[in-house]
């Protein structure tokens, strides 16, 4: 073995106990930093997963990106008006079906024409307003996951009955409806209906499973008091991260908000990237904390072996030599807690997965975690670096002695 | 003649401080090959001081200390440790082996610190200067497990190990029995008298220094007495 690491090797073995407390508390800053960092990103990653999958990655709704100018605005060049009636624009998107013809020769993925409505939903002598949703059940499958999360029935059997509606399961189970029974749809235009229930779904999202019902887009316009309105056109991408990019173009070129997932929950991601600021600063901070274990034991090899460096010094040992035997030494307790650190981390982060608990929001009864080599690889560099910092500065101290005076002393 | 191995012109070391003191006051002389030298004095004299100059374990504050003819002042820390592991040899009053390390290790240090010889070639080498002190059979013991003059031998061997001209010991019997006593000087005079070294020790022990051949006696940092009894080239 070269000399320097032969001498490195033999003080970190011969201070056993000190060592294996340096290492236990590298050991436990790569752990806990993979540990954390798997259950940030897994949970991040969840998260996103579950928008992209719940939401439609682009939403293009009809109001206009600049607001309609009235017809004297346009004629005559005054300043202002008065005693003008502004002209009412009819809701809804201007020839759907065309924009849509339009924008599938482009678009990578799948469009589908909507109808946002609210109603009150009666059944059993209860009222719940609820929002419903007009759909297309031949193309609703390419767009969102509503055909996966249905309990009983189908998309199909939206066909089923002249009015029929699909209803989150807890909503059924708040009212007492089940599959067939007859509810009443008021909304807010003043046209109501007796709608039947042939199927219920479950999203895994308290909100949603409480609140939303599917209905023939039809039906939606009927309720909205609008023959052939579309309100919202919907856009699954097949890469949800060129979402924004494409709904920029969509905006531009049909004249309506486009707005991708990204935008309407721009602040969620905000508040990510402001969690994963904090996750790396707590990481950082274990490793640091775990870094003066390691300076401790370096300080306490140099001090221990001032006697040595002096002899070494004397038979000619050069400055970077011994600079270099206690860096390595530094450097082993950073390897070996670091590879003890990987197991550490993937026992915490397969315990951390497998423990259950209930959250208001969502079905998710396990904690997600993300499996990543960019975490242990990570935490490693860092956990390595904080240890060559720790155990330069008692080595460049080290170098630094002065053989004769520690000579004169022991004699 | 041959060339002086080490050569000290005009040497002062003063330790500045508060009330700066004088431990070496212009000390000129030469160590020749195959020299056995006493520096005596009494304690705090000066003798270990110049013992460290001469062995560039220390900086004169003036004056110049040659190696093999080659000034030293302007060398880097880098070039005189090149000069201490190839050129000369240390052994201290204590004996200052790493303890962590078998015998054979700590003599193989030097070798191995140079990085000329391959380790089978250093494991020879090693076993060679250990067998020459009767040490082989203790090359895998470490040094706690050695008598208090095995240790002194082994930190000759260590002070051997890459065969340097010069031998510098400070007080190597001063912390050993009689029996160790006559044992290591024993070892110090054969290596000027059969492996042609020049050793260069300081001693309180007027005894051992009258059995040596040239004898220098300093006082208060100066060299005051410089006797040569048995001239190098006749000690052989």
């Amino acid at each position: 073995m070269n000399l320097i690491l032969t001498i490195a090797w033999t003080h970190v073995r011969h201070r056993a106990r000190q060592t294996l407390v340096a290492i236990v508390g590298v050991m436990t800053g790569v752990g806990f930093s993979i540990m954390m960092a798997a259950m940030m990103e897994g949970s991040q990653e969840d998260f996103i997963r579950t928008l992209v999958d719940a939401l439609p990655h682009i939403s293009i709704t009809d109001e206009l990106r600049e607001p309609t100018r009235q017809p004297a605005d346009v004629i005559y060049a005054a300043a202002e008006f008065h005693g003008l009636s502004p002209e009412v624009r009819r809701p809804g998107i201007k020839n759907p079906m065309a924009t849509i013809a339009s924008l599938q020769t482009w678009v990578p993925g799948a469009l589908t024409p909507s109808v946002q409505s609210k109603a009150v939903l009666r059944f059993a002598g209860r009222n719940l307003t609820v929002s419903i949703i007009g759909i297309d059940p031949r193309t609703e499958a390419d767009v969102s996951n509503l055909a996966t999360h249905l309990r009983q029935g189908t998309l199909a059997s939206l066909y089923r009955a002249s009015n029929a509606i699909l209803i989150g399961d807890r909503l059924a189970g708040k009212i007492g409806a089940r599959v067939n029974s007859n509810v009443t749809l008021a909304s807010a235009e003043g046209a109501s209906m007796s709608a039947t229930v042939v199927g219920t779904f479950h999203s895994g999202f308290r909100a949603t499973d409480e609140t939303t019902g599917y209905v023939l887009l039809k039906t939606a316009q009927i309720l909205e008091r609008q023959t052939g309105i579309v309100n919202e056109l919907r856009v699954r991408t097949r890469d949800p991260m060129e979402a924004r990019l494409i709904s920029e173009r969509i905006g531009e070129q049909t004249g309506y908000k486009s707005i991708s997932w990204q935008e309407a929950q721009e602040d969620l991601l905000s508040a990510i990237t402001l969690r994963n600021v904090l996750m790396y600063t707590i990481v950082g901070a274990i490793l640091l904390v775990a870094s003066f274990g390691t300076y401790n034991i370096i300080s306490t090899i140099t001090h221990e072996k001032t006697r040595d460096i002096a002899i070494m010094k004397s038979l000619g040992f050069r400055d970077h030599t011994i600079r270099t035997i206690f860096v390595i030494e530094a450097l082993l307790v950073g390897f070996a807690g670091a590879a003890l650190g990987w197991v550490l981390g993937y026992l915490l982060t397969r315990g951390l997965a497998a423990l259950e608990f209930k959250t208001p929001f969502s079905d998710y009864n396990h904690l997600p975690v993300l499996y990543s080599a960019k975490h242990y690889f990570l935490a490693t560099g860092v956990a390595l670096m904080s240890s060559l910092v720790a155990g330069y500065f008692p080595a460049r101290a080290a170098a630094r002695l002065h053989p004769i005076d520690i000579i004169r002393g022991a004699t | 003649m041959s060339a002086a191995l080490i050569e000290a012109r005009g040497v002062t070391k003063i330790l500045s401080g508060i009330v700066p003191v004088t431990l070496v006051r212009d000390v000129s002389l030469t160590i020749m090959p195959r020299e056995f030298v006493a520096i005596t004095g009494p304690s705090g004299s000066g003798k270990s001081s110049l013992l460290y100059l001469l062995g560039l374990l220390d900086l004169p504050t003036s004056g110049n200390v040659l190696i093999d003819g080659q000034s030293t002042t302007l060398m880097t820390e880098e070039e005189r440790a090149e000069v201490r592991l190839t050129r000369l040899g240390f052994v201290f009053q204590f004996h200052f082996l790493l303890p962590e390390f078998t015998i054979m290790e700590n003599v193989a240090l030097p070798m191995r610190a140079l990085g000329k010889l391959s380790a089978r070639a250093v494991t020879v080498r090693a076993e060679e200067v250990l067998a020459s002190f009767a040490l082989g059979d203790h090359r895998h013991k470490t040094p706690d497990q050695l008598s208090g003059g095995q240790r002194q031998c082994v930190a000759v061997a260590r002070a051997l190990a890459n065969d340097p001209p010069v031998i510098l010991a400070d007080e190597p019997t001063g912390s050993l029995d009689s029996i160790s006593t006559t044992q290591v000087f024993g070892i110090l005079r054969d290596l000027v008298m059969l492996h042609g070294k020049s050793v260069v020790a300081v001693t309180h022990d007027l005894n051992l220094a009258s059995q040596m051949h040239r004898r220098m006696d300093i006082v208060d940092g100066r060299l005051v007495r410089d006797e040569q009894f048995i001239p190098a080239a006749d000690a052989h």
